[in-house]
């Protein structure tokens, strides 16, 4: 909070002529359609939902020095919990020759793969937001970070904690029992208030690129204890080591993140590897095509909170490289223990100058009950449209 | 005696050298006149406006900012960073060029906050829907072509150019081979004709509006015309600004980000 305090009164106390600040954004109208009937009492068929993120930057010192502001509100006709407002970013960074340093509320990403985000774990996934888990919470954070001859050492001091987003009783694409998001429940005496930590050492070797991450605090996602007919979050604390790694050759790129997950009971381990190969200029325009393959392994089995234990990913990425950005992703998740098995396709288009449409649909079929978390789902398919205006 | 013999073997091998240079010989110099006469920039920024524009005539505009930092001995180090369209503003491209090697390349997703290592082996790929192929707008290495002296003729504005044929020796290259027209007197490139892989003529690119900065040329104005599409992509410089002080720490991994 001292951060974000610090962050505000720097942008109040800058000489701020009108002019040296950027201003950009998007507003965002988006429909939902699941086709079959709802599994749970009390669930909405879709329906209609306006978002709008506008952003405030300014920068200074050929770009080392910057203050950026990144508000976001969502507006569900359907599900009270979508119905959400964050703040994505409100941050100061300044950097030297041999030093970064960033203060406020920030988004980070760490990762190479496709299909999962195994070692990304600095900030809370938006679930509401979307269902591929890409929406993320902003984090309150202090970060320094060292630069080394074609690498860097980051370390994160994070002071409070984001809880979760959760679909509503009225949402779709949520467990049988409601998750209490009101009452959540933690390890640490601290709850919210405990400060995580987290080291990171990245490296560009050649044709390699390699990360290595230390994080210890609360954990992103919950355990649940069912109360009446709630589910109430319970957030541990864990340490958490992780790797990943990327070789990119002239066609193929090689992924493999890697965890391994430690709490007071109990550790496991957990991975994703594998590639993608582009076939560059299949047609006369030049588009791209790009065929990619992961397999994802967790060592808790079945136990797993994630429903990607022995399951492949196996997907396409189309890029047209026309003058529109035409792009389309198709992939199938499919489960080598049963026969559980997803399919989604995500294609984007601008049209003009400012308007962006993105399509988005998905289906979960054949699920095992044994497969709860999908299993749960499995009425959930989905078709998505979203038209957004940037500006 | 055997002196004298040695002594006129080598001057007649020294004119010879002198008179019957090669046009590989001849073209590979002219190349390496015109990188000699480039080199020591240090770094610049500019703002580049790129106009495309479809058969029908209809135009899109991307505004993009260019960081480029000169690297003595390997490929040059930049930064392009897109303002517009706006759905991809912030996005950025890092890319450490090389002679033959292929260059490395990231790209920041600034909605994600993601830095994706991308390969760079779609050369002839063409750059954000443009006429301009990736290959075209990377660091020009004398290393990266063979060269053919063809001939010297007038260029307009009262320049005259030499014209050189140069082969791509670089893998996975769009074209057999471009021809350049460049001026005798300050190297700066007018004209370049492209071939494809068929060697027809597909493209020509024309650039114009030269003017100095600080010792080096720069045009105002690229225009590449597709032959075979009927599409033309215009390139508007503005802003050049020569050793503003950008240093290796501005051309990393964690710069991009910074947008």
């Amino acid at each position: 909070m001292k951060a974000l305090m610090l962050v505000l009164s720097a942008m109040v106390a800058m000489p701020l002529a009108a002019n040296d600040i950027e201003v950009s954004g998007n507003v965002g109208v988006e429909a939902r359609y699941f086709p079959q009937d709802a599994l749970y009492p009390g669930q909405e068929d879709g329906g209609l939902s306006l978002s709008i993120q506008p952003e405030f930057r300014r920068q200074w010192d050929n770009g080392r020095k910057s203050l950026t502001f990144i508000p976001f509100y969502r507006w569900d006709e359907k599900d009270d919990e979508r119905s959400h407002g964050d703040i994505r970013q409100l941050d100061f960074t300044m950097a030297s020759d041999n030093w970064e340093f960033q203060a406020g509320v920030g988004k980070v990403f760490w990762g190479v793969t496709e299909s999962q985000h195994l070692v990304d774990i600095i900030n809370q996934t938006d679930t509401v937001e979307n269902f591929d888990g890409e929406d993320k919470l902003g984090q309150p954070m202090l970060r320094m970070t060292r630069f080394l001859e074609n690498g860097s050492i980051g370390l994160f001091v994070l002071p409070y904690f984001r809880e979760r987003t959760f679909s509503g009783a009225e949402g779709r694409l949520r467990s049988p029992l409601v998750v209490d998001t009101d009452n959540a429940t933690y390890e640490s005496a601290d709850e919210e208030q405990h400060v995580d930590v987290a080291l990171r050492w990245e490296q560009t070797l050649d044709s390699v690129d390699l990360g290595l991450s230390y994080f210890d605090g609360t954990a992103r996602d919950p355990e649940f204890n069912q109360v009446g007919s709630t589910l109430v979050p319970y957030y541990r604390q864990i340490q958490q080591l992780g790797l990943d790694l990327q070789y990119t050759g002239d066609a193929w790129l090689w992924k493999l993140e890697a965890l391994r997950r430690e709490n007071a009971d109990t550790g496991y381990n957990a991975a994703v590897g594998g590639f993608e190969y582009t076939f560059a200029g299949i047609t006369e325009t030049g588009a791209d095509l790009g065929a990619i393959a992961e397999y994802h392994v967790d060592s808790r089995d079945e136990l797993a909170t994630s429903p990607l234990q022995n399951d492949v990913f196996l997907g396409a990425r189309l890029a047209l490289n026309d003058a529109e950005s035409t792009e389309l992703l198709a992939g199938t998740i499919l489960d080598l223990d049963n026969s559980s098995k997803s399919f989604r396709v995500e294609a984007s288009r601008r049209f003009g100058d400012n308007v962006k449409v993105n399509l988005e649909a998905q289906v979960i079929t054949d699920t095992d009950a044994e497969d709860a978390i999908l299993h749960g789902l499995r009425n959930d398919d989905l078709i998505q449209l979203e038209i957004q205006r940037y500006f | 005696m055997k002196t004298i013999t040695a002594l006129a073997v080598s001057l007649s091998l020294i004119t010879a050298s002198a008179f019957a240079e090669t046009s590989q010989e001849k073209g590979l110099g002219i190349a390496k006149a015109a990188d000699a006469r480039d080199t020591g920039f240090q770094d610049f920024t500019a703002d580049m406006q790129m106009i495309l524009k479809n058969r029908a005539g209809k135009t899109s505009t991307r505004s993009i900012r260019i960081k480029t930092l000169e690297v003595l001995g390997d490929g040059d180090k930049s930064m392009s960073l897109f303002d517009t369209p706006a759905d991809i503003k912030g996005t950025t491209m890092l890319t450490y060029s090389h002679g033959l090697k292929p260059d490395d390349q990231w790209l920041y997703l600034p909605a994600l906050k993601r830095v994706k290592r991308i390969n760079s082996r779609n050369k002839s790929g063409p750059f954000m829907g443009s006429e301009f192929a990736f290959e075209d707008l990377g660091s020009q290495e004398v290393e990266k072509y063979r060269y053919n002296y063809l001939r010297d003729e007038p260029c307009g504005q009262g320049w005259t150019c030499h014209v050189i044929e140069r082969k791509p020796a670089y893998q996975y290259s769009g074209y057999t081979r471009q021809v350049v027209w460049i001026d005798n007197k300050e190297y700066r490139p007018t004209k370049i004709e492209f071939y494809d892989r068929k060697n027809s003529k597909l493209k020509t690119l024309v650039s114009s509006g030269y003017r100095e900065y600080a010792g080096y040329w720069r045009p105002a104005r690229m225009q590449m015309d597709n032959h075979q599409t009927g599409k033309s992509t215009t390139l508007n410089w503005n802003n050049y600004t020569f050793k503003v002080g950008l240093r290796a720490s501005d051309f990393n991994k964690n710069a991009i980000k910074r947008r």
